[in-house]
């Protein structure tokens, strides 16, 4: 499992970085700290094709992408 | 492709930023400034007398809402996330070089939707402007900017901001005569407070929950074809055109226009000063607003860093009026384009 630490950065590094990530290989797991770049970062991977899941973890926010 | 189950929020969010526009303006606020971060900081800085041009001070009872409003729907949706830490400093002094660059355009970003939406020609330019500057902002965000991370800080960091909102209220309402008031001008025209307090709740909560951004829409739609923010920037425009057209205050044209000169070189070079701040900053005057009053303490020293700038502004001359920029206001522009160049290009991190 391909793994992204996205918390703590200003919109829209999440983004870029999880784009950047997606190169490294799949499933990606991206850690966020709010709800903000979840969706952002959903919105980004579900219109580049990828199915995409979030849950609550703790504080935080684990997106999950995959094929 | 645009389907309304995942813009119909942010769509009617806009609509409804829009109208609240409209109506402040028929209750008293200048024309095509029904809401405007840029100005009413300026005018709250003028207010607690940082500044002291006579016809540019009030404390906007908007500002106000709209943190408590951004406030109120972060505890309720559990969206109160107490962060800070990240380049606070750097923060501060871009949302200076922001409010230089706005306030040579007379107006934040939304307010150039607002003056579009009214007929401003002028704000064309300023457009134009903006989206370049935003497209510089993505250049720099391509080549690994960061301010570094964020990192969760004490509940108290996160409070101070709303807290300071609830103390000028108190102050507006209960000791005026500690405050400054233009008895003409902008900062004389005026919506009632209740008035005001309201549509700053509401668009603060509205903008809370939907992340409504005028900065965000352009930058996502260059760098991801994404065009979820930019459809809430459209649905302002939108209202407020069509708010306008019905009340017959659609006046297109150049000259003349409420509160805005026609140079437009410096128009257009303002807004480019404004977008790549609001790149770099993460969001726009707005979004910097409503992050500060959800907890966000680095938007908050960047909300500091505007309300410094426009102290700066009134009290060096900076800031244009309706006869045009000023001379050291355009040369506080060009300083501000390379200090914000310079934040950009010496925060690149290549390991990212």
């Amino acid at each position: 499992m391909n793994e992204l630490d996205a918390r703590g950065y200003s919109c829209p590094e999440p983004v870029l970085m999880t784009k950047a990530a997606l190169k490294k290989g799949l499933p990606l797991k991206v850690l966020v700290d709010s709800m903000t770049p979840v969706q952002n970062i959903t919105r980004f991977a579900s219109n580049a094709g990828y199915q995409v899941s979030h849950k609550a973890v703790g504080e935080d926010f684990e997106v999950t992408i995959s094929r | 492709m645009v389907k309304w189950k995942d813009h119909g929020s942010i769509v009617l969010s806009g609509l409804i930023v829009g109208v609240a526009a409209i109506v402040l303006v028929l209750l008293g606020n200048p024309a095509n400034m029904g809401f405007c971060i840029a100005c009413f900081l300026r005018d709250i800085a003028g207010g607690v007398k940082l500044h002291t041009a006579p016809i540019v001070q009030y404390v906007r009872p908007e500002i106000i809402g709209l943190v408590l409003g951004a406030l109120i729907m972060a505890l309720a949706g559990k969206e109160f996330h107490v962060r800070g830490g990240s380049s606070p400093m750097a923060r501060f002094v871009l949302g200076f070089c922001v409010m230089v660059g706005a306030l040579m355009f007379l107006g934040c970003p939304l307010r150039m939707v607002i003056r579009l939406g009214g007929g401003d020609g002028n704000a064309l330019f300023g457009l134009v402007g903006f989206a370049l500057g935003i497209f510089v902002g993505t250049l720099f965000l391509r080549a690994g900017f960061t301010l570094k991370k964020s990192t969760p800080q004490p509940k108290v960091e996160g409070f101070l901001m709303p807290a300071v909102a609830v103390g000028l209220l108190l102050l507006l309402v209960g000791v005026p005569s500690l405050l400054a008031f233009s008895e003409s001008g902008p900062g004389s025209m005026r919506a009632p407070i209740a008035a005001a307090l309201i549509a700053g709740l509401v668009v603060g909560a509205l903008a809370q929950k939907t992340r409504l951004c005028m900065v965000g829409g352009i930058r996502d739609a260059l760098l991801f074809r994404d065009f979820h923010l930019l459809s809430g920037f459209v649905a302002i425009f939108v209202a407020v055109l069509v708010g306008n057209l019905i009340l017959g205050s659609f006046n297109p044209g150049f000259a003349g226009q409420p509160v805005a000169h026609t140079d437009g070189l410096w128009n257009l070079l303002g807004m480019v000063l404004v977008g790549i701040g609001s790149v770099l900053l993460g969001g726009c005057p707005l979004r910097q607003l409503i992050l500060a009053g959800s907890g966000n303490s680095d938007s908050s020293m960047a909300v500091l860093g505007m309300v410094v700038g426009a102290a700066f502004c009134h009290n060096f001359g900076l800031a244009s009026s309706a006869d045009g920029p000023t001379a050291y206001g355009k040369i506080a522009v060009i300083l501000g384009l390379v200090v914000v160049c310079a934040i950009g290009g010496l925060n690149l991190n290549k390991q990212k």
